[in-house]
């Protein structure tokens, strides 16, 4: 029991070190065994690890000194000073907490603050349109599609927000069925006004809507033809729906296997078109210094790329509206609020890997 | 009677397309991937092409190509044929045309 308990206190780097144990005994003793030094000893500390070029050499060796006075002092005092050191020691760990509470509560404002930031910058980007240097096209309408689109798309994912808080209250709530259909009703719609935006905006630039870049960055990692994987969709809803009957497992099965044979036949279609653009452009002499015919023969056959994205988005929104007719009120609306809590944490774990703390660089 | 509705009515599942349409490409997949073999015609090397393209716009496609007929009725492009294929109608409707494995 003679050997100290070790303190930890956080350093400027954030790491937890031990504080140099003798260093408080030497504190203790400077202080005259005053009952209330456990206070001072910790601000002392603190200040000691600030300063960074307190040498701890000439109190290591005051202390030690000390500390040979001390076996010859009475017991009831030893058990004080010790007393006094657990005292120190749970004030540091309730500190320790509360500075790690603060530091969380901070990291949460931080994330919110990002998403703001970039929502706000995304906008303010494509206002700046022209003079911001990105997207720049040929005409001004390819600009303001895309800005119009941008802002719209901010409001969708605030009104999908909105949406899912209200399917979480209703189904807690246990509303009646024909209250939640409007509900269901609304949140597929709202999917469908998604699928309107996107065609419109495909037509001003589709390079912009198969690049993913209005998305966040995980949503961005699971794009297919500019969005989500229908079959995706599929496997994220199925397991929330349970009980299904009997009839629903059949038909839901056999929405799967369709589904999945039309993405098939979609995703080849894409490949074939990428071979014949990337054949196009390659082809004729490159000792020749002109190469438009390539290109503008590559122009015409990239007009087949909004055809895909709009079959894609055609087979989104044929899943959706299949799930709604096999699915009951209360199922369909368990499998939107599913799909939407889904894209939702996509969207944090985007904002919370653009914020994680930068790797050390190797020496 | 012009010549699309007389090849469309001639094999239970019709597809009239164009080699370089890569979206008549993807409708033919997904036949491949049910197990069907549509009867293709190829507008873009049919001496008669233009002519049967404007034939199918008349009938009331928005593309020319693709255009899926099965039992000799129009069901339409990829918007129709996915639709229907998703809703579970697309199997059965060619059934009677077609012995499936």
């Amino acid at each position: 029991m003679n050997s100290p308990t070790p303190q930890f206190v956080p350093s400027r780097l954030g790491i937890y070190e031990p504080i140099h144990q003798i260093g408080i005994w030497g504190e203790n003793f400077k202080s005259n065994g005053n009952p209330n030094t456990s206070t001072s000893v910790i601000v002392e500390v603190d200040n000691k690890l600030e300063n960074e070029s307190e040498t701890t050499s000439h109190e290591m060796l005051t202390a030690s000194n000390n500390y040979k006075q001390e076996a010859s002092k009475p017991i009831d005092k030893i058990q004080r000073r010790l007393a006094q050191n657990r005292e120190a020691a749970r004030k540091s760990r309730l500190r320790k907490k509360a500075y790690v509470q603060q530091l969380e509560n901070s990291r949460l404002k931080l994330i919110q603050l990002e998403q703001e930031l970039q929502r706000a910058r995304q906008q303010g980007l494509y206002m700046g349109g022209v003079l911001e240097g990105s997207h720049i096209g040929f005409s001004g309408t390819v600009n303001s599609g895309i800005a119009a689109f941008e802002m719209e798309y901010g409001r969708w994912v605030d009104v999908q927000h909105r949406q899912i808080c209200e399917l979480r209250t209703a189904l807690n709530a246990h509303i009646s069925d024909i209250e939640l259909r409007i509900l269901v009703e609304s949140g597929i719609g709202h999917y469908f006004e998604l699928f309107r935006m996107k065609s419109t905006v495909a037509k001003a630039d589709v390079f912009y809507v198969i690049s993913g870049v209005w998305k966040t960055s995980a949503e961005r990692f699971f794009s297919w033809i500019g969005g989500f994987r229908p079959s995706e969709l599929l496997k994220v809803l199925v397991p929330q729906l349970d009980p299904l009957t009997e009839q629903q497992i059949l038909e839901v099965c056999n929405l799967k296997q369709s589904c999945q044979q039309a993405e098939d036949a979609l995703s080849q279609g894409m490949e074939k078109l990428q071979e014949t653009v990337s054949s196009t452009v390659a082809g004729g002499p490159v000792d020749e210094v002109s190469y438009i015919p390539q290109v503008a023969t590559a122009m015409e056959k990239l007009e087949a790329l909004v055809s895909f994205v709009n079959q894609a988005d055609h087979l989104r929104q044929e899943t959706l509206q299949q799930m709604s007719r096999i699915l009951t009120t209360r199922q369909a609306a368990r499998g939107l609020l599913a799909l939407g809590e889904y894209f939702h944490r996509l969207r944090a774990l985007s904002t919370l890997w653009a914020t994680r703390p930068p790797e050390p660089s190797l020496p | 009677m012009d010549k699309v509705t007389r090849l469309a009515s001639e094999n239970g599942l019709v597809l009239f397309s164009k080699s370089s349409c890569c979206l008549c490409y993807a409708v033919k997949i997904l036949f491949q991937e049910i197990g069907v073999t549509p009867t293709v015609y190829e507008l873009d090397q049919d001496p008669e092409g233009r002519e049967m393209e404007r034939a199918l716009m008349r009938l009331g496609c928005s593309a020319p190509v693709p255009a899926v007929f099965i039992g000799g009725k129009l069901v339409g492009s990829t918007n129709e044929v996915m639709s229907l294929h998703l809703s579970g109608g697309l199997i059965p409707l060619l059934r009677p045309y077609h012995s499936m494995c």
